[in-house]
């Protein structure tokens, strides 16, 4: 998988929050092989300095995926966007503008605004966004390759809440890396994303909160590879009539 | 010989206390005179909740914990014995069923838990109660022990006691996140908290309320005064609390009881903890200096359990189960 131009061996990318100690969050990359991890530097930069914990996150040998987590203008977001730049020294960055505090829903017309202006100033942007094909088509043309659509609301753990919509979103830009982000709870929701088509996932709560981390980490990559598999093999058309799969020659076609 | 203790907050006073009950003189050290700010027990929620925090923490906080209620009485602090109320607003509950399946306790229904703490009653809160747990008020616990210390004859000097100045003789390092000069594996992780006059509102015991963001414990202290704690955020920074923080920390109080909105709003405090990356505490010995460290959000529960291993090591020489490290002799 190439996001960026980058080449990835996992399609599984994990959050660095909640997690009961640094050192379970090592163990959930460690036993996942999570190529990306997701760090959030607003409040840990805005109370004075996150340096060893984002050391450990270092550490961890990945790739470091920055997000503007808990921004609610595109003014914020830019800011720390170009915060995390200096801090991270990559030029990605995921890309969350906040317009609902309650449901943590994205505010469409600050994300476009915002990666806009980003996209511009020469960043790699991973927009968190719905599965609305309109907002979708703007983030593009505002230069985003990469697209991130929520399964469901961050931290819910509901799955996909919208198989239609995130099924004709993969459709209609076949091309354009996708990745769903936010809202999975188990690995055979994760599952399922791959398996329509998706290119990656990532999550934070469902591992990070687990009862044992490091294997509900490991689930999800078992997860994931499983419905990549499924999607590149090509899979059957479910159909209405049992097909055997041994022929019946040879037994009473009655009995 | 006097044994020589860098630092006067939770952990380097406990230590004392135990090496002073075994009969060493003991020196204690500190960059400020006196209990105060500036050391990070200040800030504590002083909850003796081992199970609770066996939520998220690991088998040794649950286990060495759970001697910390008996050893802080011993001591002459006031130990309130009245268990746990973990809670769960009514479309949280989700909250609580995943915290039950961790923690050992009693589920509640709804006349139980209205029973309970009265003041909680009819709002469709529910909820679980953990029994074997206590609390006491953390700044009355030290400022208690320092005198008792004192009297017992230990010294206290003010200095900044930074290791390798000391000439000769063994240091027992308790300086918390200080040490990160010479601990680089410790980091800080923040908390910030509030303290509360609410008098019309009667809690008997801590109340933590489970939430998926903004998850909150109340902490009674006795005359209508209420803790409110804490936040958990990756950052050494030691700076006032943030407003986010405030907000979100207010919110979940007025959420627990509206009661809450007419309180008092006396203290709003932040330090940093000290922790390591699996959030355990340590004992490391490097020549002749002693590290006790990173007791991260567990202060109060763990520094008794730790203090007594210590102890146990330099008079009866026994190893102690969190040391990690152990290059020198004395």
């Amino acid at each position: 998988m190439r996001l960026y131009g980058t080449e990835l061996s996992s399609r599984l990318m994990l959050g660095t929050a909640q997690y009961p100690s640094p050192a379970i969050l090592a163990e959930a990359f460690r036993r996942s092989g999570a190529g990306i991890a997701t760090v959030s530097l607003r409040r840990e930069a805005a109370g004075g300095d996150g340096g060893a914990f984002w050391d450990l996150v270092r550490d961890l040998g990945v790739r470091i995926l920055p997000n503007t987590a808990g921004c609610h203008s595109a003014r914020e977001a830019v800011t720390t966007a170009r915060m995390a730049r200096e801090m991270f020294g990559t030029p990605w960055i995921k890309l969350e503008v906040i317009g609902h505090a309650d449901t943590l829903q994205p505010d469409p017309w600050g994300l476009v605004e915002a990666a806009r202006e980003l996209c511009a100033d020469g960043f790699e942007v991973f927009p968190y966004t719905t599965e609305d094909l309109v907002l979708a088509e703007r983030l593009l043309d505002a230069g985003c390759g990469v697209l991130m659509p929520w399964g469901a609301p961050i931290g819910t753990g509901l799955g996909l809440s919208n198989r239609h919509g995130l099924r004709s979103l993969r459709a209609q830009f076949p091309e354009v890396p996708m990745v769903v982000d936010a809202g999975l709870g188990l690995p055979s929701q994760a599952a399922e994303a791959m398996e329509m088509g998706f290119d990656a996932v990532l999550l934070n709560t469902a591992v990070a909160r687990a009862g044992d981390p490091a294997a509900m980490a490991e689930g999800f990559a078992k997860a994931v590879e499983a419905g990549r598999l499924g999607y590149e093999a090509d899979p059957m058309e479910p159909r209405d009539m049992a097909a055997p799969s041994t022929p019946l020659i040879g037994r009473a076609v009655l009995a | 010989m006097t044994e020589l203790v860098i630092g006067a907050g939770v952990m380097g006073l406990c230590v004392a206390a135990e090496l002073s009950a075994r009969g060493r003189a003991v020196t204690v050290i500190d960059r400020e005179e006196g209990a105060g700010p500036h050391h990070c027990s200040w800030w504590a929620g002083g909850m003796l909740a081992p199970d609770c925090e066996g939520e998220t923490a690991e088998e040794p906080v649950v286990r060495l914990g759970r001697a910390a209620a008996d050893w802080w009485a011993a001591q002459g602090a006031q130990v309130t014995r009245a268990g746990t109320l973990v809670a769960a607003l009514p479309r949280d509950r989700a909250e609580l069923a995943r915290f039950a399946r961790r923690v050992p306790g009693e589920t509640l229904d709804a006349e139980a838990f209205d029973a309970l703490e009265p003041a909680l009653a009819g709002r469709g809160l529910r909820g679980m109660f953990v029994a074997d747990e206590a609390h006491l008020d953390p700044r009355a616990a030290i400022t208690g022990l320092r005198a008792r210390l004192a009297a017992r004859g230990v010294t206290f000097e003010r200095g900044e006691g930074r290791v390798g100045q000391i000439a000769g003789g063994r240091v027992i390092d308790c300086r918390g996140l200080a040490a990160r000069d010479v601990l680089p594996d410790l980091r800080g992780v923040r908390g910030e908290m509030a303290v509360l006059r609410a008098p019309d509102i009667v809690l008997t015991r801590p109340v933590r309320l489970l939430h998926p963001r903004f998850p909150l414990y109340v902490v009674p202290r006795g005359d209508g005064i209420f803790m409110l704690g804490a936040t958990q955020i990756e950052s050494a920074g030691r700076g006032p609390a943030t407003l986010r923080s405030v907000v979100e920390l207010l919110s979940a109080a007025y959420a627990l009881h509206p009661g809450f909105g007419e309180a008092e709003l006396l203290e709003i405090g932040a330090d940093a903890r000290p922790a390591f990356p699996d959030n355990l505490p340590r004992i490391r010995r490097r020549g002749a200096t002693i590290h006790v460290n990173g007791l991260f959000r567990h202060g109060f529960l763990l520094a008794p359990a730790l203090a007594r291993q210590l102890a146990g090591w330099l008079c009866d020489g026994n190893k102690p189960e969190l040391c990690d490290e152990d290059h020198g002799e004395w």
